[in-house]
C-alpha cells in the first residue's frame, strides 16, 4: 500500500517535471518571440536606412541590402531637406542640445531645492503648495498652450531657444520637485535637527548634508528630464521658430517633406539620428531611467 | 536683582534667536517663491485664461467678447470634434487594454527565474526611451500599403494578404493603438515587475503549500495584491492618451481627412492654423475636464490611503 502510493507519487512527480520542461520551453518561445516583435521596427527601420532607393523598392521590409550604403546617413544628418531649407538635421540636432542641457539643469537645480524645502522646512502652506504642483504634472499642455505663447511674445523671448528653455523649465519643475521630495523624505529627520541645533543653516545643510547622499536621485532627474525634453514635440512646434526647431519637429518637417520621390532610406537614417541621444542614456543608464519612470509614475 | 537680571538676559538671547529664526525662517520661503509664483501664474493662471478665452467669440487674436456657452455648443456639433473625441474613447480604450494585458503577462513571464531576463526587459522597455515622432515615423514605413508589411507578406507567398488600414478611415485609428502600444507597453510591464518583486514571499509560499497551483495563486492572491499598480498604470496610460498629440502627427497626420484626428489635434489645429481660438479653447477645457475626471478620484484614493497608513 504504501509502496504504492510512493511509486503512484514519484511517477506523477515525473510526469510534472516533464510537463514543467515543456512549459518552459514555451514561456521562453513566448519572451523571445515578444523581443522579436520589439525589436523589429528598430531593425526594419536600419536595414531601410542602409538600402539605395531601388532595393528598397524591389525588396521587402526585412530584406537584407547588397551593401553597406551610409549615402542615407549623411544625406539626413547634412543635405536632406525640412521643409525648404536643406541642410540635413544636424543644425536642429544642435538645437535639441542648446534647449536640453540648460533646461534640464535648471528644472534640477530648483528640483532639488523645492524637494528640500518641502521635506524639511515646510511652512505654513507648503504642503498645500505641492498638492498644487502635483496636479501641475498631469494638467494637458493645451491648457495653457495659447496664454503662453501670448506670454513669451510679451516677453520678446517668442521662437526663440530661451523661450523654450524658460517652458521646458516651467513645466518640468513639478516632476523634478516631486522626484526629489520623495527621495528626501526617507532622511531621517533628526539628522537635519541636530544639524540645525548646531547652528548650521539652511544652504549649509544642504551643501553638506543633503547634496553628497543625492547623486542617485540627481540621475534619475537629470535622465528623465532629458528624456522628456529631447523628445517634446508639442512645445517646440507651438513656440519655436524656423531656426530653433528642436530635432523633432525637423525630423516630422524631413518625413512629409513631398517634392521629388520619397527617399525612405533617408527618412530611416533621420529618424535613428533623432532617436540616438535618448537610446543611448536609455542603454548607459537604463537602470536609473526605469527608476524615474516607475517614481514618476507609482508614488505621488 | 540676581533674578531678575538673568531673566532679563534669557529674554534678550531669546528676543534675539526669534529674530534670527524668522531671518532664516525666511530663506525656505524666498527658495521656492519662484516656483510657487509661476506655477501660480503659468498654471492656474493659465488654466483660467484658457476657461476665459473659451467663453468668447475669440478668431485669429483673443477677444474678450463673452458669447457665453456657445463656443460648447459649436464644439459639441462639430463632426471634426465628435469624430476625434470617438477617436479618443476608442484609441483610449484599446490602448489601456492592450498594454495592461501585454504588461501583466509579460511581467509574470519575466518573473519565473528567466535566464538574460535583463537583456530582454532591455529589449522590452527600450521604445519608451524614444520619441512618438520617431515611434510614429517608423511604424508610417512599416503599415505603408505599398512598400510595408502588405507588400512583404505577398512577396513571402501569401497572395491576397491586405492590411491597409492606414489609408483606410475605418481602420487608421487601430494604427495607431498598435504604434502606442508598441511604445508604452514595456513600461507597463516594468511597472508590475517591480510590483511583483515587492510581493509578501511569504504569501506565496502558504498559497504553494496549500496546494494552489501557480495559476491559482497568481489569479487569486498576486494580482490582487497589485490592484494600487492597476490603478496608477490606468492613470498613466489615460493621461499619455489624452494628450497623444505628437504620434498622430507624425503617424496619420489627422488622416485620411479628418479621420484619425485626435482631441489635441484638433485643438492645436483649431487654435494655432484655423484661427478659431474661442473654439479651441473650448476643446482644451474639454480636455482638462477629462484629466480631472481621471485624476480626481485617484488622487482621492491615494491621499485617503497615506491617512490610514
Amino acid at each position: 500500500m504504501t509502496s504504492a502510493n510512493t511509486m503512484n507519487s514519484s511517477s506523477s512527480r515525473r510526469q510534472k517535471t516533464l510537463l514543467e520542461k515543456v512549459l518552459r520551453v514555451a514561456l521562453y518561445i513566448c519572451l523571445l518571440g515578444m523581443a522579436a516583435v520589439y525589436l523589429m521596427p528598430f531593425i526594419v527601420m536600419f536595414l531601410t536606412s542602409i538600402k539605395d532607393v531601388e532595393e528598397i523598392r524591389s525588396g521587402t521590409l526585412l530584406s537584407l541590402p547588397g551593401s553597406l550604403n551610409f549615402d542615407a546617413w549623411s544625406k539626413a544628418w547634412g543635405s536632406a531637406c525640412t521643409g525648404s531649407n536643406c541642410n540635413g538635421i544636424a543644425p536642429f540636432f544642435i538645437n535639441s542640445f542648446q534647449i536640453v542641457i540648460p533646461a534640464v539643469l535648471i528644472s534640477t537645480i530648483l528640483g532639488a531645492l523645492n524637494g528640500y524645502v518641502i521635506s524639511m522646512w515646510k511652512f505654513k502652506g507648503s504642503d498645500i503648495f505641492f498638492g498644487a504642483l502635483l496636479i501641475g504634472c498631469f494638467i494637458p499642455f493645451q491648457v495653457i498652450l495659447l496664454p503662453m505663447a501670448r506670454t513669451l511674445g510679451w516677453l520678446g523671448i517668442a521662437n526663440t531657444t530661451s523661450g523654450l528653455v524658460f517652458v521646458h523649465v516651467v513645466y518640468g519643475v513639478a516632476f523634478t520637485t516631486l522626484f526629489f521630495r520623495n527621495f528626501y523624505q526617507g532622511i531621517p529627520a533628526d539628522l537635519i535637527k541636530a544639524a540645525r541645533l548646531d547652528g548650521a543653516g539652511f544652504f549649509t545643510i544642504f551643501q553638506r548634508i543633503i547634496l553628497p547622499i543625492s547623486t542617485p536621485i540627481i540621475v534619475v532627474t537629470i535622465i528623465w528630464q532629458f528624456t522628456q525634453i529631447w523628445n517634446d514635440f508639442l512645445f517646440g512646434v507651438a513656440f519655436s521658430g524656423f531656426d530653433t526647431q528642436p530635432v523633432t519637429v525637423a525630423l516630422n518637417n524631413l518625413v512629409n517633406t513631398s517634392f521629388g520621390g520619397k527617399e525612405y532610406n533617408v527618412d530611416m537614417a533621420a529618424a535613428i539620428l533623432a532617436a540616438l541621444p535618448t537610446i543611448l542614456v536609455y542603454v548607459l543608464a537604463g537602470k536609473y531611467f526605469v527608476r524615474g519612470l516607475t517614481a514618476g509614475a507609482v508614488k505621488g | 536683582m540676581t533674578i531678575k537680571a538673568s531673566s532679563l538676559e534669557s529674554k534678550a538671547t531669546i528676543t534675539a534667536q526669534a529674530k534670527s529664526f524668522s531671518l532664516a525662517g525666511l530663506i525656505p520661503k524666498l527658495v521656492m517663491a519662484p516656483t510657487i509664483v509661476v506655477t501660480l501664474i503659468c498654471m492656474y493662471g493659465y488654466m483660467i485664461w484658457t476657461a476665459v478665452l473659451s467663453m468668447t467669440n475669440s478668431r485669429m487674436l483673443p477677444s474678450y467678447d463673452f458669447v457665453g456657452l456657445s463656443q460648447y455648443e459649436r464644439l459639441f456639433n462639430n463632426d471634426r470634434w465628435i469624430v476625434a473625441l470617438t477617436n479618443l474613447g476608442i484609441f483610449g480604450g484599446l490602448f489601456i487594454f492592450t498594454c495592461l494585458f501585454l504588461g501583466v503577462i509579460l511581467a509574470i513571464f519575466l518573473d519565473q527565474k528567466i535566464r538574460a531576463e535583463g537583456a530582454i526587459r532591455t529589449i522590452y522597455l527600450y521604445p519608451m526611451a524614444i520619441s512618438f515622432i520617431v515611434t510614429g515615423t517608423a511604424w508610417k514605413w512599416l503599415l505603408n500599403p505599398t512598400n510595408g508589411l502588405e507588400k512583404m507578406m505577398i512577396d513571402w507567398g501569401f497572395e491576397s494578404f491586405t492590411f491597409d488600414w492606414l489609408v483606410n478611415p475605418d481602420k487608421v485609428i487601430y494604427c495607431l493603438v498598435i504604434a502606442a502600444v508598441w511604445q508604452a507597453s514595456g513600461f507597463v510591464m516594468a511597472l508590475f515587475l517591480a510590483g511583483l518583486r515587492g510581493v509578501d514571499g511569504d504569501l506565496i509560499k502558504a498559497a504553494n503549500l496549500d496546494g494552489a497551483s501557480t495559476f491559482t495563486t497568481y489569479r487569486r492572491i498576486i494580482l490582487p495584491s497589485l490592484k494600487p499598480v492597476f490603478f496608477s498604470a490606468i492613470v498613466i496610460l489615460s493621461h499619455i492618451a489624452i494628450k497623444s498629440f505628437d504620434l498622430v502627427a507624425a503617424l496619420t497626420n489627422g488622416g485620411p481627412g479628418y479621420s484619425s484626428d485626435l482631441p489635441a489635434n484638433f485643438m492645436y489645429a483649431h487654435t494655432f492654423t484655423r484661427s478659431q481660438i474661442g473654439l479651441g479653447s473650448a476643446s482644451a477645457m474639454v480636455m482638462l475636464g477629462c484629466v480631472l475626471a481621471i485624476l480626481i478620484p485617484y488622487l482621492y484614493s491615494e491621499l485617503r490611503g497615506e491617512r490610514h497608513d
